[in-house]
């Protein structure tokens, strides 16, 4: 598999200005918690490439962001999720960690979050349906939280298990998917300075249809692994049964990396559409985050693990 | 005089989602409305494919309507429902070629050959092309019997219809299925009274039976 190095693209292609001026911003935040994140920054970097040069990269608006949701405990439609969530209580919300790590716990969501400095990410976000965004969000490196909990030798894979209660998500009581919703990602991605636990987005606290009040973001995987208000994170040995995996194996992965070679059986996966923007544009293997990424799939058939 | 003035009002009436789908769509992109959400072209496409169905149904439902009611001037309306709904099925196709893919022929030609919901549209597509081509009075007059055989092709085209949408959903079939419940029950109605029909003929077109006096 070829995997288009950053080096190739002309520096009259990269950013335009005011990314630039937001990546400014960004290596700020991140230099707060100091290291590996530079990996970030090159990240936003790779922003355009031929084909896409003319098309701005700028973060998609917090109206869209906030009304064009797959949230499916809150309805499968689109806007399903902004109007149905609307009374979602996050307060009290608790976390459990626990499985093959040596320290378990349940912590309120403040203590979870305090050891920790939150950051500012501005990440793509890649639906498999083919439309992106881009989202300026705010969370804790998934990594803080994993070293915390110290995993033991035989944990390989972290699972990531959403909120099961049909009282306050009313799909749950459909069989749409096998709820609780379940995610899943191997250890050393999870670990990985790129994957993130949002709280917020637009520096304010996540909305119920963006998955508050804690969720995963992995930029370079399908959006769908971003599992959604998070109430368990757990370390195992075996690879997690995830709700898509579960739903229809056939057409979702478990790894699930954004690239643009491998198609959805149903549709092209080589380009995508911005929301809120008319042209289509050519899909970046890994979402634009190769670089980063690219060395922990070395050796993988990534047509065979889609 | 008052029917020729109802039928333009309800082809206007029924034409209003058409126009409003194209104003939406240039709202949306050149003002940044969201009426048709934050994803304005695939909204419009599937809108449009909603819009396919419902005069599907609503060309499908005449015939029904005519039987139970006695209402005969229903009868113009099948055909003008069904050119709606060719209408809508033209518009469905555009806003996916041209505004969607915008013509990109690697990804035309792999949808065309690869994608298996897509094939079945396209064959609904051009069953529908064959019917409106052949709506008009004289190919009436000039196909006779092959019309109407022609013309059965809107119960293929439906249901073709109906599975394209349900293979395109990624997970909730409800609304797909609702359509193939009320495809079912239309379809439904005319083989019970086909079937009706045939029994109650007389005797004469059937094969002679030697007791048919006794039969119940």
């Amino acid at each position: 598999m070829i995997i288009k190095r950053g080096g190739e693209i002309p520096s009259s292609e990269i950013t335009p200005e005011h990314a630039y001026a937001n990546r400014r911003e960004f290596l700020k935040a991140a230099g707060l918690t100091g290291i590996g994140l530079s990996a970030v920054g090159a990240g936003l970097l790779a922003a355009s490439r031929a084909g896409a040069a003319q098309q701005k990269e700028e973060p998609t608006s917090f109206e869209r962001v906030t009304t064009y949701n797959n949230f499916y405990e809150f309805g499968t439609g689109k806007e399903d999720p902004a109007q149905n969530a609307r009374n979602f209580r996050t307060k009290p919300w608790t976390i459990k960690v626990d499985g093959l790590v040596k320290k378990p716990g349940d912590y309120a969501l403040e203590d979870f979050i305090k050891p920790s400095t939150v950051q500012e990410r501005v990440y793509r976000m890649r639906c498999v349906e083919a439309w992106s965004m881009i989202i300026p969000w705010n969370g804790i490196p998934l990594a803080d939280v994993i070293k915390r909990a110290e995993p033991t030798a035989g944990a390989q894979y972290v699972e990531f298990t959403t909120l099961l209660d049909p009282e306050q998500m009313p799909e749950q009581k459909f069989p749409t998917l096998h709820w609780p919703y379940i995610e899943g990602l191997r250890l050393d991605e999870a670990m990985h300075p790129l994957a993130i636990l949002a709280t917020g987005l637009y520096n304010k606290p996540l909305l119920p249809q963006n998955g508050a009040p804690i969720r995963l973001v992995t930029p370079w995987k399908y959006g769908f692994k971003g599992g959604k208000s998070i109430v368990r994170i757990r370390l195992t040995a075996e690879q997690p049964v995830t709700a898509w995996v579960r739903a229809n194996a056939h057409e979702y992965g478990f790894y699930a990396n954004v690239n643009p070679q491998v198609d959805h059986p149903r549709w092209s996966q080589a380009s995508e559409r911005r929301v809120g923007e008319f042209n289509r544009r050519p899909t970046l293997m890994f979402n634009g985050y190769a670089d980063q990424v690219a060395s922990l799939y070395s050796g993988m058939d990534l047509r065979r693990f889609y | 005089m008052q029917s020729r003035w109802l039928a333009w009002s309800v082809i206007c009436v029924s034409l209003v989602p058409a126009a409003w789908g194209v104003f939406a769509l240039w709202s949306d992109i050149k003002r940044g409305t969201m009426y048709l959400s934050a994803e304005p072209v695939k909204e419009l496409e599937h809108y449009y494919g909603d819009w396919v169905l419902r005069f599907l149904i609503a060309t499908l439902a005449i015939t029904p309507a005519r039987r139970i009611t006695g209402w005969n001037w229903l009868q113009k309306y099948r055909r003008r429902f069904g050119l709606i709904a060719f209408t809508y099925a033209c518009l469905h196709l555009l806003t996916y070629a041209l505004i969607d893919v915008q013509i990109d022929w690697s990804i035309l030609i792999e949808d065309l050959t690869k994608r298996w919901y897509i094939i079945i549209g396209m064959t609904a597509f051009l069953m529908l092309v064959a019917l409106a081509v052949t709506s008009t009075t004289a190919s009436i007059r000039r196909l006779g019997k092959k019309w109407v055989a022609l013309h059965r092709l809107i119960y293929v085209a439906a249901v073709l219809g109906v599975i394209h949408y349900w293979m395109s959903v990624k997970r909730d079939i409800r609304e797909p299925a609702l359509y193939a419940l009320i495809f079912a029950a239309l379809l439904g109605y005319r083989a019970w009274h086909a079937l009706r029909s045939r029994s109650s003929r007389p005797d004469s077109n059937r094969s002679p039976q030697p007791n048919s006096a006794t039969s119940a």
